[in-house]
């Protein structure tokens, strides 16, 4: 999967999800200003990636720090990197 | 101390019939069942019954994610009720919020698909990673109290009863007091419950579901009737919108009904099955309640879910109350028993009676059962005044409840 894949898929994974158009995903869109998100949502997006892509999150502090999309789309690239690596 | 006499300005409904009070009051004169088939439960071989009362036409969509996400479909069915209610009775959000109005609404546990899923999720590798964050409010045994409240701004008390197939008759009787006691001056009250499969699977457990007209589904239940074989599971909600006169008058809103009396007694003799003399109590301390005798009643509706032992059980105890003068009916045979949301929906049809002036029968009920000889069990509709009705309903668990309603004063 490109990075621009994983984007992808994390960006329609999500607007679905929280019910939301995905063009509404652009990088700078906060989840809770703009996308009116909140911490209950927070908690299903962690869900909702995690079987996505077949991936553990968990309460990585990282996480608590997403505050845009963009922060999202950097955080899920580096959790594939991370889960590459160890698979190598 | 000088009691609030209170007031019914409100009402809603959703019903194997569909949206509406005024939907399920027709339905009901007109004769028409609300009891199917039920393809899912063709998945449990041993279960019997393929019947149930199924709520259809909701569009869950049509209430924002937000409080949806936390929403089971009682809930939404409860606050589909609610709205209507509280549209009829003319509570703007503003009075909603000026925490003298509270909600009472009551379920017989939380959501059963709910709990179904977060245990699929847990017991697959006993980890809660696949559990949403929402899911534990569809749980919670005041789940639709809440989420009614949540989503229609109610700041005052929320209290949320359980007692089985008696919740929403203790919620209306909780929320009478409140207003009586001047607690509140208004009340949103009822209950709400979804159908699973499994709850027709504990009735069918208990010996207390029909399963003898899978082929006829709307024949059966059959309360009263020689050849009753149990009660159908169905699902729904009711709220109706208690307030005190004052309130009323002061709003400028007109009183549909009164709710006079209430009781609610427990019958410690048998958990399951219930005994003549406690609900012949219950009925008598709610007209005592009302200040009324049981010479004063026009009416009975009865709980009787066309279970063998509970019919005869109530037909004693009516007997005993009211002899073989007074018309007693009941709803069972229309809607079939929706559970926490009974009281209420049977409810909404006795105010009805009252304000048309025409009492419904019992459908399904084509040969009274000798052993429930002793009331009178009219099978066609009964037009004429009516002035004063005692409601019943009886949980599993001997918990007992009557209220009594009285025709507003035109």
């Amino acid at each position: 999967m490109t990075d621009r894949q994983v984007i992808e898929t994390a960006d329609k994974a999500l607007a679905e999800e929280f019910e939301l158009d995905v063009e509404r995903f652009t990088p700078e869109a906060r989840f809770r200003e703009d996308l009116d998100l909140d911490s209950l949502d927070a908690v299903d997006m962690v869900v909702v990636l995690e079987k996505t892509f077949q991936i553990k999150i968990g309460r990585d502090p990282a996480v608590m720090q997403i505050r845009t999309v963009g922060d999202m789309h950097r955080y899920i690239l580096a959790k594939k990197q991370e889960m590459e690596q160890e698979q190598n | 101390m000088q009691l609030k006499r209170v007031a019914v300005t409100g009402m809603g409904a959703v019903s194997p019939y569909g949206r509406g009070a005024g939907l399920l009051f027709d339905s009901m004169l007109s004769n028409k069942s609300g009891i199917r088939y039920h393809e899912e439960l063709e998945r449990f071989e041993s279960i019997g019954p393929r019947v149930a009362g199924i709520v259809t036409g909701i569009d869950m969509m049509e209430i924002p994610r937000k409080r949806r996400r936390s929403m089971s479909p009682m809930s939404v069915y409860a606050l589909l009720a609610a709205q209507e209610a509280a549209t009829q009775a003319a509570l703007s959000r503003e009075k909603l919020a000026d925490g003298r109005t509270g909600l009472i609404m009551g379920s017989t546990m939380g959501s059963v698909h709910a709990i179904e899923g977060f245990f699929r999720d847990y017991l697959a590798d006993g980890k809660l990673d696949q559990v949403k964050s929402t899911l534990f409010f569809q749980v919670m045994g005041h789940s639709a109290a809440s989420n009614v409240a949540q989503a229609m701004g109610i700041n005052g008390r929320v209290l949320a009863p359980t007692a089985a197939c008696a919740t929403s008759c203790q919620a209306i009787g909780l929320a009478y007091e409140a207003v009586a006691f001047g607690r509140q001056d208004i009340v949103l009250c009822g209950g709400a419950d979804e159908y699973h499969p499994l709850t027709t699977g504990t009735f069918d457990m208990l010996l207390a579901a029909s399963a003898s007209y899978n082929e006829t589904p709307q024949r059966t239940p059959r309360p009263f009737d020689r050849d009753r074989d149990g009660t159908v599971c169905s699902e729904g909600a009711g709220v109706l919108v208690l307030e005190s006169f004052e309130s009323a008058e002061k709003r400028d809103v007109p009183v549909l009904a009164e709710v006079a009396g209430f009781s609610s007694v427990c019958d410690t003799g048998n958990i399951a099955n219930p005994d003549p003399e406690p609900l012949y109590r219950c009925m008598l301390n709610a007209l005592d309640d009302a200040g009324l005798k049981p010479g004063d009643v026009s009416y009975v509706n009865a709980h009787a879910t066309a279970t063998v032992q509970g019919d005869i059980a109530e037909a004693k105890a009516i007997a005993l109350l009211a002899g073989d003068k007074v018309p007693v009916s009941s709803l069972k045979g229309h809607l079939g028993h929706t559970m926490a949301a009974a009281g209420v929906l049977e409810s909404i049809a006795c105010v009805d009676m009252l304000r048309r002036e025409v009492l419904l029968p019992t459908l399904n009920l084509d040969n009274q059962d000798p052993q429930c000889g002793g009331i009178s069990l009219p099978t066609s509709p009964g037009y004429g005044r009516i002035s004063v009705i005692v409601k019943n309903n009886f949980a599993l668990g001997g918990v007992n409840c009557s209220l009594v309603l009285r025709a507003a004063e035109n």
